[in-house]
């Protein structure tokens, strides 16, 4: 068996009678991170506490490197298992040098065992790995409990034991330092071999820093595996008994869970008409009183996500930026809209000219908005090489409705269909092939969802709140096409 | 708000040179100073005055030898007890160990038990030491398992304030050897001679050589007891070696000098707070200062107020209890501070 290798077989026990823990059996490869979870009373800290011989299993083995851990006089095990504790107050104050040396008293046999020089460079390094080298001769009671945790750590690792222990080693702890320790204790098993158990109560950070999970149910093992197959909805709204999400970590593969408050009744009179839309020369303006789910190719607050601001500026024809995601960004700063509340397009064309039209229930209606300049339509089939510059097609859709993520896809689906049938109909050409133009090179698409009332599950062509999109979509960006144009053709006579 | 406060590297050897030093002028003044001045030069040349010599020799060395060895037990009992219960307020006295000694050592008088000769009485006393530590720990952890400070030593005074009923209640009993009792309940180191040193001698040697071999352990149980399981500490052996340990060197001081308080108390504080909570040197200069406290304590109480003595226990209480008072304070305004 592998050195630094931990097997648990069939563990039972606890502290009376009825054992905490029962029947648990699982392996940890040297070298890898093993997150134990569970909800409170599941028995984690009881598992973990009969790893470390601090409790008398009633039955089962723990064995580590191959031996079992009965057979371990207390300071040989201390040699191969160190183990992190909570964070707690001291009474009589030490040096953090003085709490790191104590790390190796496992190693100090015989009665007149001195201060050896492997003594000395294991608590250095122990040191230097944690960062705690400059605090040497600072006494712990003065140190933030992020400083005193890292020392502790450090003791731990003086230890030179191949097995670290952890129990709920972040509490207490800020994010940031969260995320020190658990980055130093990640690195100790990649680098350096360590093989880590650590007990979670977060199970976003387990399923950040873990290879795999314990899930323990009732003192049971309900799930081992990897973060993907135990961070499961199911599985962790049956053993935790709460309502969660699950989805992916937005930078790392790894799955991450989020609470659902209970629902509050819902305000039937959140609905977002037409009237709520204001357009002056400078921009198209809607201010939901309620975030909304929105899904959008803007230049400010694209992709997905939860908005109250939604913004089409005019920007002249004659704008130029290097950086125009920057440029809007200081722009709406200076207006004054909420940047973390916003989604911002721009467009040359007069933002006065803006469609807006309401399609489908009167009570909930989809509205759609439209700004269209068509001076660099573009026939998407061809796949022309050219330069683009202004002219945008802007459309956003706003849906009183409750949509899942499949259901915005599919809107935008439809609602880019419907555009190009409005391009069609107004035979607007690609002035480069002289051909029917699809849309222009910069245009511009929002769905967004109150995510309340009316549910709809799917927005393809054939249901109804796709008909109503396609409708409404047609419609406004014809009519957009046609003030474009009249706009157009009087700038002309009047220049002439 | 942060404040750092930094310890530079301890000099372990200026703290031995400085405590020494000090313990040799205590055993100085205690020798010479007195209603018969010795002169120092008596000390190497006995011949040159014989009264004084003798005064020297088989009255003041005796007695202050005897007073070093008291203050430096009980002093290393109290570090022993403090760092095993993460309690600084702990110390025999407080923790009705000193009372447990006495009843056991007055027992052996009200029942006039002489077993192990001269030894019987430091045997029991240590006897009645250990019982009632273990009564009070086992008691104080059933009120509440964490061991709080004040717990443990709230434990202590209901259980001194108990056995100081049963002493009462055998002396009452006892009639004639009242006085010899009473002058000795109050804590004397007077007119004992060089018998009573042979008698504390082995205990110290054995109780000192327990706590010793366990100043590494001490140590690590600083961070609690689960702390030092898994840093390889055999908890449950050492703390029985570290009980044994002190019960000894509390029941044999008992014995031979009857109660006094707080140099258990006194003495580790102040050693910590000028040279650290290393147990590998805090035993050993807390047996040294506790040895030059005890001597000078003991020099004040035959001479403030002169030709009567005062029982050295008085005095000691009279430093001690307010230095109780501020560690409490201290520690408490610390908790306060801590969960807010």
């Amino acid at each position: 068996m592998q050195f630094g290798m931990l097997r648990v077989k069939e563990l039972t026990g606890g502290y009376g009678a009825a054992p905490v823990v029962r029947s648990v059996s699982f392996e940890v490869e040297a070298g890898t991170m093993l997150g134990i979870l569970g909800p409170n009373g599941s028995g984690k800290s009881t598992l973990l506490k009969m790893m470390s011989g601090l409790l008398q299993a009633d039955s089962g083995t723990v064995e580590i490197g191959g031996r079992s851990i009965a057979e371990y006089s207390r300071k040989a095990f201390a040699r191969q298992v160190a183990v992190l504790p909570q964070l707690q107050a001291d009474t009589f104050s030490q040096t953090a040098y003085q709490t790191v040396t104590l790390g190796r008293y496992p190693h100090q046999t015989g009665l007149f065992a001195g201060w050896s020089d492997a003594d000395e460079r294991a608590v250095q390094k122990a040191m230097d790995r944690m960062g705690v080298t400059e605090y040497r001769d600072t006494e712990i009671e003065f140190m933030s409990g992020g400083e005193r945790q890292r020392v502790f750590v450090a003791q731990a690792l003086a230890q030179e034991a191949p097995v670290l222990l952890l129990d709920e080693p972040t509490n207490h702890l800020d994010i940031a330092h969260q995320q020190q320790l658990l980055d130093t204790v990640r690195r100790q098993a990649t680098e350096n071999g360590l093989t880590v158990v650590s007990v979670f109560h977060d199970v976003n950070l387990a399923s950040l820093y873990c290879d795999r999970l314990l899930l323990m149910d009732r003192g049971e093992v309900a799930a081992i595996g990897t973060p993907d197959e135990v961070v499961d909805e199911r599985k962790m709204e049956r053993v935790y008994a709460a309502r969660v999400r699950a989805g992916m970590h937005p930078e790392v593969p790894k799955p991450q869970i989020t609470l659902l408050p209970a629902k509050e009744p819902e305000d039937r009179q959140e609905v977002i008409r037409k009237a709520d839309f204001s357009v002056s020369r400078e921009y198209v303006h809607l201010n939901s009183r309620i975030p909304m789910m929105a899904v959008s190719s803007a230049v400010f607050g694209a992709g997905a996500g939860w908005y109250r601001h939604f913004v089409n500026r005019n920007v002249g024809a004659d704008y130029s930026t290097d950086d125009a995601g920057t440029e809007m960004r200081d722009w709406l700063y200076e207006t004054g809209f909420p940047l973390t509340q916003t989604v911002a397009m721009m467009t040359a064309a007069m933002t006065e000219d803006a469609v807006i039209g309401e399609y489908g229930p009167p009570d909930a209606p989809i509205v759609v908005c439209v700004t269209a300049g068509v001076g660099n339509a573009v026939d998407a089939s061809l796949g022309t090489d050219r330069d683009a510059y202004a002219g945008t097609i802007n459309t956003w859709v706003i849906v009183n409705g409750h949509l899942p993520e499949e259901a915005l896809i599919q809107g935008m689906i439809t609602a880019t269909e419907a555009k190009a049938k409005a391009m069609q109909t107004e035979h607007v050409l690609d002035p480069l092939t002289g051909t029917v133009a699809t849309g222009t090179s910069t245009d511009s698409l929002l769905i967004a969802a109150t995510q309340r009332g009316n549910r709809y599950p799917y927005a393809g062509t054939a249901t109804e709140l796709g008909k109503a999109i396609g409708r409404g979509v047609f419609e406004c960006t014809a009519e957009a096409i046609r003030r474009y144009r009249n706009r157009k053709a009087d700038f002309e006579r009047e220049s002439r | 708000m942060k404040k750092i406060r930094q310890r530079k590297t301890k000099q372990p050897a200026t703290a031995y040179t400085v405590s020494a030093a000090m313990l040799l002028l205590a055993l100085w003044l205690g020798v010479s100073v007195g209603s018969v001045k010795i002169p120092f030069h008596v000390l190497v040349d006995p011949e040159a005055d014989e009264v004084a010599a003798n005064i020297l020799w088989n009255i003041r060395m005796p007695r202050v030898v005897l007073a070093g060895l008291v203050g430096g037990s009980l002093a290393l009992a109290g570090a022993a007890f403090q760092g095993l219960l993460k309690n600084p307020l702990a110390d025999p006295y407080t923790l009705g160990v000193s009372s447990g000694a006495s009843v056991g050592a007055v027992a052996t008088l009200f029942f006039g038990i002489g077993l192990f000769g001269a030894y019987t009485l430091p045997i029991f006393s240590m006897a009645g030491a250990m019982a009632v530590l273990l009564l009070v720990i086992g008691f104080a952890r059933a009120v509440d398992r964490s061991l709080k400070m004040e717990t443990i030593i709230l434990t202590g005074v209901i259980f001194g304030s108990f056995l100081g009923s049963v002493l009462s209640l055998m002396i009452a009993l006892t009639g004639e050897e009242l006085r010899q009792i009473i002058s000795w309940l109050l804590g004397s180191v007077s007119m004992r001679g060089w018998k009573y040193v042979w008698i504390i001698l082995p205990f110290l040697l054995v109780g000192g050589l327990l706590l010793w071999l366990c100043r590494r352990e001490l140590n690590a149980m600083l961070f609690g007891e689960e702390r030092a399981h898994h840093l390889g500490v055999d908890v449950r052996k050492r703390k029985w070696m570290i009980l044994g340990g002190g019960s000894i060197l509390t029941g044999s001081a008992v014995a031979v000098s009857g109660t006094i308080g707080f140099v258990g108390l006194v003495v580790p504080h102040m050693t910590r707070i000028l040279w650290g909570s290393d147990h590998r040197h805090l035993l050993p200069l807390s047996f040294i200062n506790g040895a030059s406290l005890l001597v000078l304590c003991d020099l004040v109480a035959r001479t403030i107020i002169s030709p009567t003595e005062l029982p050295v226990g008085v005095i000691t209480s009279f430093i001690g209890a307010p230095v109780f008072a501020f560690i409490f304070y201290r520690q408490r305004r610390k908790g306060a501070v801590r969960h807010a």
